[in-house]
């Protein structure tokens, strides 16, 4: 019956619920909607982060984070693999690389690059370097002087497809060794550090040059969702060819990124807390104007013997639709909004340097979370009931006779 | 007739104290919030760029054209002694300090690895940077130096040296010779940017010059205005300056801005998501409030009745209502602006802490402790948007008063 009630009362003023609607309305969307732009660009970090080689789990030699230099190397990667390939979930793929500072030059420029040598099968199911091409082609097996180099290194040191470059590093005997490699595909990247950053070169060229005979420097595994990271990394931990190796998670190996993804979460919790202020304002003052404006209503209830129990009751109803429907049209508008942004995203391409210095896409794609769209729910309704209360027991301690007495 | 307006709009405000009150607060609210968020962006914008300027830039450098891009050894600054005497002539010039940079691999006993050597010219530079405050080993460049190096902290980690170590460095010189040399390590550097601490290295100019066979001439005339401010009118000036005396000089003058486009469009993604959300806050605000403003007419529709029967205007009647909602937003603003600028206040003084962001802070240049800054634009953004928002939403119900009927409304009441 109070149900009822409530649901007539609101009503009884077409225009002030309506207004007040409104403001949660624009609330709840602004909550949700917001909140999955601010998720879909941690995403795209994320994403971007994993597939510019973290991967989701890395093996190294114990001390290479540490010091990433040729001697760190895993010695003897064959029964790291043969566990690799009994332990790893179905769908995981992993390659292992040859990872090293490098000088790059030409004729006319010379910068520090990431040589990376890798086995070019492998490698395109793992990170982001499979579908990046842009010209000429991709490594292949048979390859011993192909390198793959980022369009922004190119277009920096004036060179293209077919062109040598030298590279430069020191060797396992601590010399310094050098190669010069022709140029067979050009590489497009999401950011354009990582173009000015990496060269790609096959595994045994690498190794050539290095003089290293079966080492590699780190393992690189991609998973099939983010969910598995946990289990799949305590089941690498204990395999025994393991045991003196360094295996860790992609949040681990991108300290920044998992600080970002923190700051953005309590980002996110306070625009709830703010926005939900904003519109508790509003929720009591109607609530409030709504009762005043039937005080002899309610002093005519307690005279007739309702208790004041019942009267909260009531009033409360009026509030929980309020809430209900704000929450509900809200949630609608921003599924919509995310459904009419999801084919074309945000384009940040004006702003292509900003988005670059801050590590985000240049397009940005909303992402919808259930704990946030579940969380801005919770915090409106809960919330929004919790100071509905203040409005409820003022009606509820209205005296019969005065009020009755109100004009 | 308009105090009688006044005081009777101010009157009509208190008939109801308490949703006075709620309206009131909830602009007071946002107008402190965004007092706040206004001065905590405006203060970490300025930190980040006074701090990137400090590290690398300077507000303005002289190069050659296209050594921006390229980073050619090639593309120099002939004379730079020339253009520091101009700089000099220039009230508004803080200082300046002159660079040459050089990609080559260092290597001490152990690693090999290719870095930026950057030639400086050590007095100046401590000046001009902040390089020489953010030692952490050994000591700073002096002028008779010459073999001797500071190292990027990150850096001196990976070839594993200390102060005292001997560095080899390899690299080419501006004629296209190998350019050869050991260098002691004198001190190790923290800027705190982490790429910039793993991949530099700096020597003396004029031992730079030496090796790489530079002659008299440098990369970059490095510039820092007495203000930010003053950027542009230096620019200017320089730039004419250079072009009046030898239009083919090849010569270019950049300014922060052109030097980290970056940093800027990354300010402006910032500041125009943060207006987006602004935004919708004060739209929530102005919804919570318009019942209030709405309420307050639809209530005295026999009144309004009344005294338009007894002659009032309907002109002079949304006037009124209008006084009263203005009346009603303006106190909301003044206490809630006055709120802000108090606690904003608080953390200018003592700064604002963000627990686990300082890594992340580190990178842009920001110190773990930041510092809102009030100013002008900062306290009155926000409250003038938040003005012009209610404004509008009280409009609406003011303006209909004028469709009131006294004979209905009397009898409606």
């Amino acid at each position: 019956m109070y149900l009822r009630l409530g649901w007539r009362n609101i009503w009884r003023n077409p225009r002030r619920t309506t207004v007040i609607l409104i403001a949660i309305i624009i609330g709840v969307w602004s909550m949700i909607f917001l909140g999955a732009l601010m998720r879909g660009m941690t995403d795209q970090m994320i994403r971007n982060g994993i597939a510019t080689l973290t991967g989701h789990i890395q093996i190294h030699q114990r001390d290479y984070r540490n010091d990433p230099a040729v001697e760190n190397s895993i010695e003897d990667p064959a029964p790291i693999e043969a566990a690799l390939d009994e332990r790893l979930p179905t769908g995981a793929h992993w390659s292992a690389r040859i990872r090293v500072t490098a000088t790059a030059a030409n004729a006319r420029y010379a910068g520090g690059v990431t040589l990376v040598g890798v086995d070019p099968q492998m490698e395109a199911r793992v990170s982001f370097i499979g579908k990046a091409i842009k010209e000429g082609r991709y490594l292949r097996e048979d390859d011993p002087f192909g390198i793959v180099v980022g369009r922004a290194l190119a277009e920096k040191f004036e060179t293209g497809l077919g062109k040598k470059l030298v590279l430069m590093t020191q060797d396992t005997e601590k010399n310094i060794a050098s190669r010069a490699f022709r140029i067979v595909g050009i590489y497009r990247a999401e950011m354009e550090a990582t173009e000015k950053q990496f060269v790609f070169v096959t595994l045994p060229a690498a190794r050539e040059m290095l003089k290293l005979e079966k080492g590699i420097s780190e393992i690189s595994i991609l998973l099939p969702g983010h969910e598995m990271v946990a289990a799949t990394l305590a089941s690498l931990r204990d395999a025994p060819p393991l045991s003196g190796c360094d295996v860790e998670s992609w949040r681990n190996l991108l300290p920044l990124m998992r600080a970002y993804l923190e700051i953005y979460d309590s980002f996110i919790f306070l625009w709830y807390l703010v926005v939900f202020i904003a519109m508790a304002f509003g929720i009591v003052n109607t609530t409030l104007m709504a009762i005043f404006e039937r005080i002899r209503e309610f002093g005519l209830f307690k005279s007739l013997g309702m208790k004041p129990w019942w009267i909260i009751k009531e009033v409360m109803a009026e509030s929980f639709f309020l809430l209900l429907l704000g929450i509900l049209i809200g949630n609608i508008l921003s599924f919509l909004s995310v459904f009419l942004l999801m084919n074309h995203g945000i384009d940040l391409t004006r702003f292509a340097a900003g988005s670059e210095f801050f590590g985000i896409s240049r397009v940005i794609y909303p992402s919808v979370y259930g704990r946030d769209v579940l969380l801005a729910n919770l915090v409106v309704f809960i919330l929004g009931l919790v100071v509905s209360l203040y409005p409820a027991l003022k009606a509820a301690r209205f005296k019969p006779v005065e009020a009755l007495a109100h004009v | 007739m308009a105090s009688i307006d006044l005081k009777m709009a101010w009157r009509n405000v208190w008939r109801n104290p308490r949703r006075t009150m709620l309206t009131i607060c909830a602009i007071a609210f946002a107008c402190l919030l965004l007092v706040f968020m206004l001065s905590w962006q405006f203060g970490s914008y300025e930190t980040m760029i006074n701090s990137a300027v400090k590290i690398h830039t300077g507000h303005l450098q002289i190069q050659a054209e296209g050594y921006r891009d390229k980073n050619d050894i090639r593309l120099v600054v002939d004379d730079p002694a020339a253009i520091g005497r101009r700089l000099e002539a220039l009230p508004r010039v803080d200082t300046y300090t002159f660079r040459a940079d050089a990609f080559s691999l260092v290597s001490s006993k152990e690693r090999t690895y290719g870095v930026l050597v950057i030639g400086i010219d050590p007095e100046r530079e401590a000046r001009t940077s902040t390089l020489s405050r953010s030692l952490q080993e050994g000591r700073y460049l002096e002028a008779g130096d010459a073999d001797e190096a500071l190292v990027g902290k990150l850096l001196a980690k990976n070839l594993r040296i200390v102060p005292g170590d001997e560095l080899v460095l390899l690299g080419q010189g501006r004629d296209g010779s190998v350019a050869a040399t050991v260098v002691r390590v004198k001190g190790i550097y923290a800027s705190g940017q982490d790429d910039y601490d793993r991949s530099t290295i700096q020597i003396p100019l004029p031992y730079f010059q030496e090796v790489y066979a530079m002659g008299g001439s440098v990369h970059e005339v490095v510039v820092l205005g007495r203000t930010l401010k003053d950027v542009p009118v230096i620019k200017e000036a320089i730039s004419e300056g250079l072009k009046s005396e030898d239009p083919e000089s090849g010569l270019v003058v950049l300014d922060w801005m052109e030097l980290m486009p970056g940093l800027v469009e990354a300010i402006q993604i910032d500041l125009y998501s943060g207006f987006i959300f602004y935004f919708l806050l004060i739209v929530v605000v102005a919804f919570s409030i318009l019942n209030t403003f709405l309420m307050a007419i639809l209530e005295r529709k026999k009144e309004f009745g009344v005294i338009m029967a007894m002659g009032t205007t309907p002109g002079r009647l949304v006037r009124l209502l209008l006084l009263e909602s203005s009346a009603m937003t303006l106190v909301g603003i003044f206490i809630g602006t006055l709120a802000g600028i108090l606690v904003t206040w608080y953390y200018q003084v003592h700064g604002f802490h963000i627990s686990g962001a300082a890594d992340v802070l580190r990178q842009f240049g920001l110190p773990e402790r930041i510092h809102p800054r009030l100013s002008a634009a900062s306290i009155l953004i926000g409250p003038a948007a938040v003005l012009i928002i209610t404004g509008l939403t009280a409009l609406y119900p003011a303006l209909r008063v004028r469709r009131l009927r006294p004979v209905e409304a009397i009898a409606k009441g």
